[in-house]
């Protein structure tokens, strides 16, 4: 469904990317593991467009997108939640999950959408006259991935959908998205510095390391790789 | 001052406050979004006045429908020079594009005194602005009662606009977080021509009723009220769509009411409204409703 290709982006004089290759099959589940600074959200972000490569490839679906502008790939079905949420507080909680569904037209379908979103996380249709501004952390986060599935993605990537939550948020959060990929089948690509939790949700995972990929496999491999253990796990072996 | 004159001076003070409201909206909505001090917005005004102008005394159309063209090539305008002016330098540092946007100024203004001539040109007042009322005995002017109406009109379809559309939305959010309406799949660049459009066809319906105002039309005349609408879009907290609505009146009533009860000023009116601007960018940079500025273009 997404196969990047020796991707390679700069800002300015910086190398972020070194040639990253990946794949996301239908369906799957793919998390994207690696410390601060590895180049997780540039390859998120050069995905979806909002940067661009210097040199490779990403398709979708078979056709090309490289550096398309962004409103396109999303049309195609792409969306992004990006680092830090980035709700919008001005508008209210319906507004902002109205929002992602801009680029559809179907207006039946968008209000059941808007209902299955609620029935995810009551506390949005609680709150749904409110100020995206006034939700606390958590709720900006279901927020954000109500926001993100309003748009019917075929693939959804998240970028540290779990930063800054309370443990039994985060917890929340995962099983949200092990949900959203089991029961709809939506393709999920996680970004994640919580590795032990991305690798165990993860069919497929990737390890990057300073712009590049420096290890691969299942995600039951990956957890039991002492390599992995080691840097990512905290577990000396 | 009798109560007649008073009510007649606060009356023109509203009128001329609801055309820099409108004005001030278009300043307003391009801050809120580019950080972009819009300084060919007054001569957008002054375009438009011309529009109507060619439209009623030139090729004689009736003025319903002069106003309509008017509006709508005047916002063409406007998003012609969003397109070749400022897009191309968006990503640039945004002194880049302030100082676009003096030049485009200057541009539009001389190019104005080449093609049109710097002499005034009488306008052609529709008959509606030119007759007076006589309410309990009160002669009030045709524009005193209109101008208001008519902005109170446009500004009630801005608000439905900005929202209760789908476009209206995208709009605020744009002026909050770009990169993340684009990531909404919302095409930013289409957002942001719009915004123009809106601003510009506001300025020509400003510009239109100033003429039947003040009936002499030039090149120029969008430099004055051009600034005074951007300090009202100052005091009201630019970036802020109310505010400058409320700014605007602020301005217009203040500038009025100086010169109704010192005569004597009224040589410095337009410095006292200028010096207004300098008090709040000094005092309340943010203005009466504005937010913390923000630091981008
Ligand atoms: N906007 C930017 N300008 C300059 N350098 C950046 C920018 N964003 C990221 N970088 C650099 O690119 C590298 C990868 O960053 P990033 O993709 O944010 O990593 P991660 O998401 O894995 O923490 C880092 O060295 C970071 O400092
Ligand atoms: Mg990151």
């Amino acid at each position: 469904m997404l196969k990047v290709d020796n991707l390679h982006v700069y800002y300015g004089g910086i190398h972020a990317l070194k040639g990253i290759s990946l794949k996301v099959d239908r369906g799957d589940f793919v998390s994207l593991v690696g410390a601060n600074g590895a180049g997780k959200s540039t390859t998120l972000r050069t995905i979806v467009g909002l940067v661009k490569a210097k040199e490779g490839r990403v398709e979708f679906e078979g056709e090309d997108i490289t550096n398309k502008p962004t409103h396109e790939i999303v049309s195609r079905g792409v969306l992004l939640t990006p680092e830090g949420r980035r709700i919008f507080p001005n508008l209210t909680v319906r507004e902002n999950l109205m929002l992602g569904a801009y680029i559809r037209k179907d207006k039946a379908d968008i209000a059941a959408d808007l209902e299955k979103v609620y029935d995810l996380f009551p506390r949005l249709k609680e709150r749904q006259n409110q100020k995206g501004g006034t939700l606390s952390g958590g709720e900006q986060q279901m927020l954000a991935i109500g926001r993100a599935l309003m748009g019917r993605p075929k693939l959804l990537a998240l970028d540290e959908p779990s930063l800054g939550l309370a443990p039994l948020l985060v917890k929340e959060v995962f099983e949200v998205l092990k949900e959203i990929n089991e029961r709809d089948g939506t393709t999920i690509l996680l970004v994640e510095q919580n590795a032990y939790a991305a690798l165990k949700l993860a069919k497929q995972a990737y390890v990057l390391e300073t712009g590049r990929i420096v290890l691969e496999g299942t995600g039951e491999e990956l957890l039991v790789n002492p390599q992995v253990r080691q840097a990512y796990l905290g577990v000396s072996s | 001052m009798s109560i007649e004159i008073f009510i007649q001076q606060l009356l023109n003070g509203i009128s001329l406050g609801s055309l820099y409201s409108l004005i001030a909206i278009g300043y307003t909505m391009v801050y809120g979004i580019l950080a972009l001090i819009n300084f060919a917005h007054g001569d957008i005004f002054m375009i438009g006045a011309y529009i109507a102008f060619f439209a009623v005394a030139i090729y004689a159309l009736p003025w319903w429908l002069a106003a309509i063209l008017t509006i709508i090539l005047t916002a063409c305008v406007g998003m012609l020079i969003e397109r070749v002016a400022y897009r191309p330098l968006r990503d640039e540092p945004r002194i880049s594009l302030l100082i676009t946007a003096v030049g485009v100024a200057f541009f539009i203004e001389n190019l104005a005194i080449v093609t049109l001539g710097a002499r005034p040109k009488g306008f052609p007042v529709p008959a509606m602005m030119a007759t007076n009322f006589d309410i309990y005995g009160f002669r009030i002017s045709g524009v005193s009662i209109w101008v208001p109406i008519l902005t109170i009109c446009l500004l009630a379809g801005l608000l439905y606009i900005i929202y209760r559309t789908k476009i209206g939305m995208a709009m605020r959010a744009v002026a909050k977080d770009i990169e993340a309406t684009r990531l909404m799949g919302v095409n930013v660049d289409r957002v942001i021509m719009y915004t123009f459009a809106i601003g510009s066809g506001l300025a020509a319906a400003g510009g239109m009723m100033w003429a039947s105002k003040y009936p002499q039309i030039q090149p120029l005349m969008g430099m004055y009220p051009g600034w005074k609408a951007f300090t009202a879009a100052v005091v009201g907290g630019i970036g802020n769509i109310t505010g400058a609505m409320i700014g605007g009146l602020i301005i217009g009533v203040v500038e009025i009411m100086t010169v109704a009860f010192f005569p004597t000023l009224s040589g410095f009116r337009d410095a006292f409204v200028f010096a207004i601007l300098i008090i709040f960018l000094l005092v309340k940079p943010t203005g009466l409703m504005g937010e913390p500025l923000k630091e981008k273009v």
